[in-house]
């Protein structure tokens, strides 16, 4: 293998990785829009204050990594929750661009109070996980455990999502909302049990970002419009199609950056998004209406 | 079993019922019919919960519905297989069924019922893997009915059931409510294929305009003056 080829392969490689994570920061986002029709705009800034939680944890209090972990998805669950109860819920009847507005404020608001109470320096876990080397190519192990993380999180919501009921139901209102009610579901709950599972997906991407980026308070720009382009890009509340779209991009930006430079790849998927909202507006895989 | 007594309905501002009585008794099959915009699907959503009255009260079985949260009239018995069938298109015919299920109270019944709904309707068991929305209307009807009897109601509400189905198909329809009723589910059903539905039908109201204009046996009403009025208009 020329060594040309082992750097694409390795691209390709660590594009797949990405892809993952990104997927799994995608279905989180996907979820509440699919379900209860909003877009959290603050979605971003959940993740950042779960760095955060992972920094003080395992930094500060020196808890174990997979114990800091579980904390970490339950608070930002719970911080789910109460960004549904306390700004989403009273807004559900309002126009959209209200409800953008007031998730945009809480993106702010969190930014600013993150800039309070943690600083602005760059954080991080302080731990330097291997490099593993493999037919001359270099592959972060960081990287890889993120990755199958992320795949694991994606698997367990997919069951749930399939075989139980309140999972049925879950995906029965993102088609039909207003029956609902006919089968004895209370929608209320519903929302709120998405919003939690929404706010645990943010948690776990928390968990294997902080192990990669150093958390500061506007660290939710880097993964925020990525995370919103790529549902987007999928058809928003397609779960599938933000899937896919997950792996495209996360490849654009891997294979993009080989030639030039990183920044380069971030430029191409930027761009590729702006032609395919020309091509196929819908969505990679729109539905037929 | 289920009586309304005096019920005004309308959306925002717009009246759609005005003082509608009506009841139905355990075991019977009552019809309601009447023409487009009469209010037939008003009614069977305030009787289901989906929208509520300004004024009057439905009561079930001593239970007041007004006084009951909509998600919890299920619970009660009564389902409601709502107008064009409003099934979940992308989910299959068998998470259609299951969603029909999602009481409580019924989960653990959730085989039998699943048992007896498809030996209702065998086709559905053939067509479980199949998407909702890529069935013919008709199996679609079918599993609309399905679904509704999940949660094995005592009070089943149809609208409309042979909408838009070929002759063949309503007559199937129609036989496969007879059934269910003969096996002692009481039927709420509203038609506007007059002439069929009063054939399985004990009795029958005439809606018309939001008011009831007309209440008698199937029979009677068949060949009498006042559904040619409601009908033609005159
Ligand atoms: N969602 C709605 N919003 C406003 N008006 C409605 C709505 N649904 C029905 N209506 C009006 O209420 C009246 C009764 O409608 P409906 O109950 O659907 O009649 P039917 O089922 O007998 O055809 C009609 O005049 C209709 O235009
Ligand atoms: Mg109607």
């Amino acid at each position: 293998m020329g060594i040309f080829d082992v750097y694409l392969l390795e691209a390709l490689i660590n594009g797949v990785l990405l892809g993952g994570v990104l997927a799994l920061l995608s279905l989180g986002l996907n979820l509440v829009f699919g379900v209860i029709d909003v877009v959290w705009i603050c979605y971003a800034e959940l993740i950042m204050l779960g760095m955060y939680a992972m920094y003080f944890l395992s930094r500060v209090y020196h808890a174990p990594m997979v114990l800091a972990a579980a904390i970490c998805i339950v608070t930002v669950g719970v911080l789910g929750v109460l960004l549904h109860v306390v700004v989403i819920a009273p807004l559900l009847g309002a126009a959209p661009i209200n409800q953008l507005l007031a998730t945009g404020g809480v993106l702010f608001f969190l930014q600013s109070a993150a800039t309070i109470l943690f600083g602005i320096e760059f954080k991080n876990l302080g731990v330097r996980l291997p490099v593993l080397k493999v037919a001359g190519m270099f592959i972060s192990y960081a990287r890889l455990l993120a990755f199958g993380a992320a795949l694991i999180g994606m698997v367990l919501v997919y069951l749930f999502l399939r075989r139980t009921y309140t999972g049925t139901a879950i995906r029965a209102i993102a088609q039909d909302r207003q029956i609902m009610t006919l089968m004895g579901v209370d929608s209320r709950r519903i929302y709120v049990i998405t919003s939690a599972l929404g706010g645990g997906l943010a948690g776990l991407a928390a968990c294997l970002l902080v192990l990669q980026y150093d958390v500061h308070p506007f660290v939710g720009l880097t993964f925020g419009p990525i995370t919103f382009l790529i549902c987007v890009l999928g058809g928003l509340g397609n779960f599938g199609g933000g899937f896919v779209a997950a792996f495209v991009f996360a490849e654009i930006i891997s294979v993009g950056g080989l030639y030039l430079d990183l920044e380069w790849g971030y430029v191409f998927a930027f761009a590729f998004f702006i032609a395919m909202m020309f091509v196929r507006p819908q969505g990679l895989l729109a539905r037929r209406s | 079993m289920l009586e309304l007594t005096r019920v005004r309905a309308g959306y925002g501002s717009f009246q759609a019922l005005f003082d509608v009585s009506l009841e139905v008794r355990r075991g019977e099959a009552v019809g309601v019919i009447g023409p487009n915009g009469a209010g037939k699907t008003t009614l069977m959503r305030v009787i289901s919960g989906l929208i509520r009255p300004t004024a009057g009260s439905i009561v079930m079985e001593r239970v007041d519905l007004l006084a009951t949260p909509p998600h919890r009239i299920v619970e009660i018995g009564i389902a409601h297989v709502p107008e064009s069938r409003r099934l979940f298109p992308r989910m299959t015919v068998e998470d259609n069924l299951k969603m029909g299920g999602f009481l409580p109270a019924a989960r653990p019944k959730a085989r039998r019922r699943f048992d007896f709904v498809y030996e209702l309707f065998p086709l559905l068991r053939e067509r479980r893997r199949q998407l909702a929305g890529s069935m013919s209307g008709g199996e679609q009807q079918m599993c609309a009915i399905g679904r509704a009897l999940m949660s094995e109601p005592k009070l089943l509400l149809l609208d409309e059931p042979s909408a838009g189905l070929a002759p063949v198909v309503v007559d199937l329809v129609f036989a496969l409510v007879q059934r269910i009723r003969a096996g002692g589910v009481t039927v709420l059903i509203v038609e506007q294929n007059v002439q069929q539905v009063l054939r399985i039908v004990d009795r029958a109201y005439v809606l018309k305009a939001g008011s009831i204009r007309a209440a008698g046996a199937a029979a009677e009403l068949r060949d009498s003056a006042i559904i040619r009025e409601a009908y033609l208009g005159v």
